[in-house]
């Protein structure tokens, strides 16, 4: 009997191995780039939306790709674009997008969209994120992995210094006072310990921008061919940046590395940190230290970027893989499935209704800390995004690594960058 | 066999290799030089011959000259080093000294750890303040410096991994160069009662000649093609103080999208490598001892 149903099962087996084909042919297949390596958490999570999908839609086949980093991604995407075969959807940044449409690589959503479903469904996401989805009165992309930035401060040391470790800086001025008292000396006048630390390696940019914000000023307009770099406000930013480091002296000299920022919170070696909301479950397992998350410090007002990836939808792609793709991604940004997500990753639930979800709820009121991110979106702008984007930040990047390593004044560094930005966006004025 | 069929069946024999040099080689380099000048297509528009003015763009960019004065800085400083420490590396381990095998394997073990791991694990010796680095100099009584992010130490953090990589790999070379040199000239030489320097200078140096040409080639395509380690541990800055050309090229090409201006540096790239290699053939050679 047992050997029966064996021979009965591997027979169901193979029948099943020799169907599988002719069913393939009657499918859509979906190849989608995922910035991630192989491997790991996210891959599992990704895996299993996939599978899921397939199980409620059988007509379709989703095939995860893991390219690497968001930079890697978007290399293989675009040169798979220009040889005629690229993916159907990826998930790449959202500063991506004038660049992908320069490309002429992406459709935008509302080509897509069919009926009042999919059009209140382009509406349900925070208005913050997706200013860096849209341009020219289209949708461009849908947020999936979405962060902001986040002040993150050691309670005991906060303790350590005679201040209210439930207190964190609430504007500028809180913060230097702050970070004095938090900012430690050995007998020979070395730091021990910082008040706190911006990096500033990489993509400083985009730390800057939550000074800039902070400060009420704009870095670009939403058409993309205009930089504000040397505006007067934008210079204050970077001057009040500066001085942390070297007139107040509370912040390491130099560029500070992004990625041993969490580390060196974790050492004590800084009392306070800014760094992205998607370090939250980092330093929730490595910080062996009572921790407070905060929105950051308001200036004129209170500001963050955003960040991160949305989804694109390829232009080279037939009608079915696109309706296909439209349905994938209206799946996977489902309240419960953006909530879950958030949850599992420490990304930012990207709709309100996901927060209103029973399993978020739940997590909220267990660590309250991961609801600051959503509370700061009213605050929120685009991340800094043009024509020519990874050109014209870089203009931007060189300028704030200058004046941040006593190289230029602020004033001459934010007039170089914007002599630079304008110069490579001269062509997309129209 | 006819002098014909003989040359046939030599093409034939050279045929495959050939065959892959000229569709991954040649005809990409060729490409590249054709492509430099036009300009570079985005979407709906396409490329258009404009001559020289990825050439002017060049001159003009600023990043460019850093990028490329930065990579001499950068060759100048790894290869002598590198070769130094692998000649003196390979003397040593050849020797007849205790743990012979372990000492040439901790010298090699930094040659098979792939860049992106030896350079992230650098970076955490370069953090200020609790980083390997800093501790050692702190119980010295050395002030906390930021030495990746300072635009005056970064490039040099930066040459000491490169060297650190590749000596291990060049005193391979020289090792196996060492053990070919007869033992009978060493006999001699202590029988002349000429010192462990003279012996060097005179024997052993001269018969490692072809072995230096050959690292020195490589060696210098090297440091022009190392980009990795920057990209882990400054991504060019700080303000560019670490761009190396590659690293330049790279992003010209893959961030930027600007594949003409960036085919045109390619083309620069090239031309340099190229100079340098028939060069050093040219140069060296005369001063080279074949056997």
């Amino acid at each position: 009997m047992r050997r029966r149903t064996f021979i009965r099962g591997s027979a169901a087996v193979a029948g099943g191995l020799v169907a599988a084909p002719a069913i393939a042919q009657g499918k859509t297949e979906v190849p989608f780039f995922y910035p991630v390596a192989v491997g790991g958490p996210i891959t599992k999570i990704i895996d299993g939306y996939a599978a899921d999908f397939e199980k409620e839609n059988p007509g379709i086949t989703v095939k995860p790709i893991y390219a690497g980093t968001y930079q890697e991604t978007i290399v293989k995407a675009l040169t798979a674009h220009k040889s005629g075969a690229p993916p159907v959807t990826s998930v790449l940044l959202s500063t991506d997008m004038f660049t992908l449409i320069d490309e002429d690589a992406i459709v935008p959503f509302d080509d897509l969209a069919k009926g009042a479903g999919d059009a209140a469904w382009i509406k349900s996401f925070y208005p913050a994120f997706m200013f860096n989805s849209q341009t020219g009165g289209k949708t461009w992309g849908i947020p999936f992995q979405r962060s902001t930035i986040v002040l993150y401060w050691n309670k005991e040391l906060f303790k350590e210094a005679g201040l209210d470790p439930e207190k964190p800086p609430a504007n500028w001025d809180e913060q230097v006072a702050m970070a004095t008292k938090l900012t430690k000396r050995d007998a020979s006048g070395n730091a021990t310990q910082w008040g706190m630390q911006v990096p500033s390696s990489g993509f400083p940019y985009w730390l800057f921008q939550a000074f800039t914000t902070q400060n009420g000023v704009e870095l670009m307009n939403q058409a993309g061919d205009t930089t504000y770099y040397d505006k007067p406000e934008v210079v204050a930013a970077l001057q009040y940046w500066v001085d942390l480091s070297r007139k107040h002296k509370v912040h390491p000299p130099g560029i500070v590395e992004w990625g041993t920022t969490p580390k060196d919170f974790f050492e004590r070696k800084t009392a306070m940190m800014w760094t992205t909301t998607g370090n939250l479950t980092n330093v929730r397992k490595n910080a062996k230290f009572d921790f407070g998350v905060a929105m950051l410090p308001a200036g004129k007002r209170r500001g963050t970027p955003t960040g991160g990836g949305n989804f694109y939808v390829f232009k080279k792609s037939t009608p079915q893989q696109r309706e296909a793709a439209l349905k994938f991604i209206r799946w996977i940004t489902s309240p419960e499935r953006a909530a879950q997500w958030g949850i599992d990753t420490g990304y930012v639930a990207t709709r309100p209704d996901a927060w209103q979800t029973p399993a978020m709820k739940t997590y909220v009121q267990g660590f309250p800390a991961a609801a600051v991110a959503r509370d700061q979106l009213p605050y929120a702008v685009a991340e800094l995004s043009t024509h020519e984007n990874q050109r014209v930040t870089k203009a931007l990047n060189d300028g704030l690594q200058a004046a941040l390593t006593g190289a230029k004044t602020p004033e001459q560094a934010m007039k170089d960058s914007q002599a630079e930005a304008a110069r490579i966006l001269r062509p997309y004025k129209k | 066999m006819t002098r014909l069929s003989a040359s046939i069946h030599g093409w034939l024999l050279l045929l495959p290799a050939l065959a892959l040099l000229a569709l991954f080689t040649h005809f990409p380099a060729v490409a590249t030089l054709i492509d430099s000048f036009y300009s570079t297509p985005r979407g709906a528009r396409g490329s258009v011959y404009v001559g020289l003015d990825n050439y002017l763009t060049m001159v003009e960019d600023p990043v460019f000259w850093t990028s490329l004065v930065n990579s001499i800085w950068f060759a100048l400083g790894t290869i002598p080093i590198s070769i130094a420490l692998a000649i003196l590396m390979a003397l040593w381990v050849n020797d007849r000294i205790a743990g012979r095998t372990l000492v040439r394997m901790a010298y090699f073990t930094p040659t098979i750890l792939p860049m992106i791991a030896v350079a992230n694990i650098w970076l955490f010796f370069y953090t200020p303040q609790y980083g390997l680095l800093e501790q050692v100099l702190g119980t010295l009584g050395v002030p906390s410096h930021n030495w990746l992010g300072s635009p005056s130490t970064a490039l040099t953090c930066v040459i000491v991994v490169a060297i650190w990589k590749e000596a291990g790999f060049f005193m391979i070379f020289y090792l196996a160069a060492l053990q070919q040199i007869a033992p009978h000239l060493a006999e001699a030489a202590a029988l002349e009662g000429a010192s462990r320097w003279t012996f060097f200078r005179r024997v052993q140096f001269p018969l490692l000649m072809p072995t230096t040409l050959f690292v020195l080639v490589n060696a210098v395509i090297g440091a022009f093609r190392t980009v990795d380690h920057v990209i882990v541990m400054t991504r060019g800055g700080p303000d560019n103080a670490t761009s190396l050309l590659l690293f330049h090229l790279y992003q010209v090409g893959f961030s930027f999208w600007d594949t003409g201006y960036a085919a045109a540096i390619t083309a620069v790239l090239l031309a340099i490598l190229a100079t340098l290699a028939f060069g050093q053939y040219f140069f060296l050679e005369r001063r080279v001892h074949y056997r």
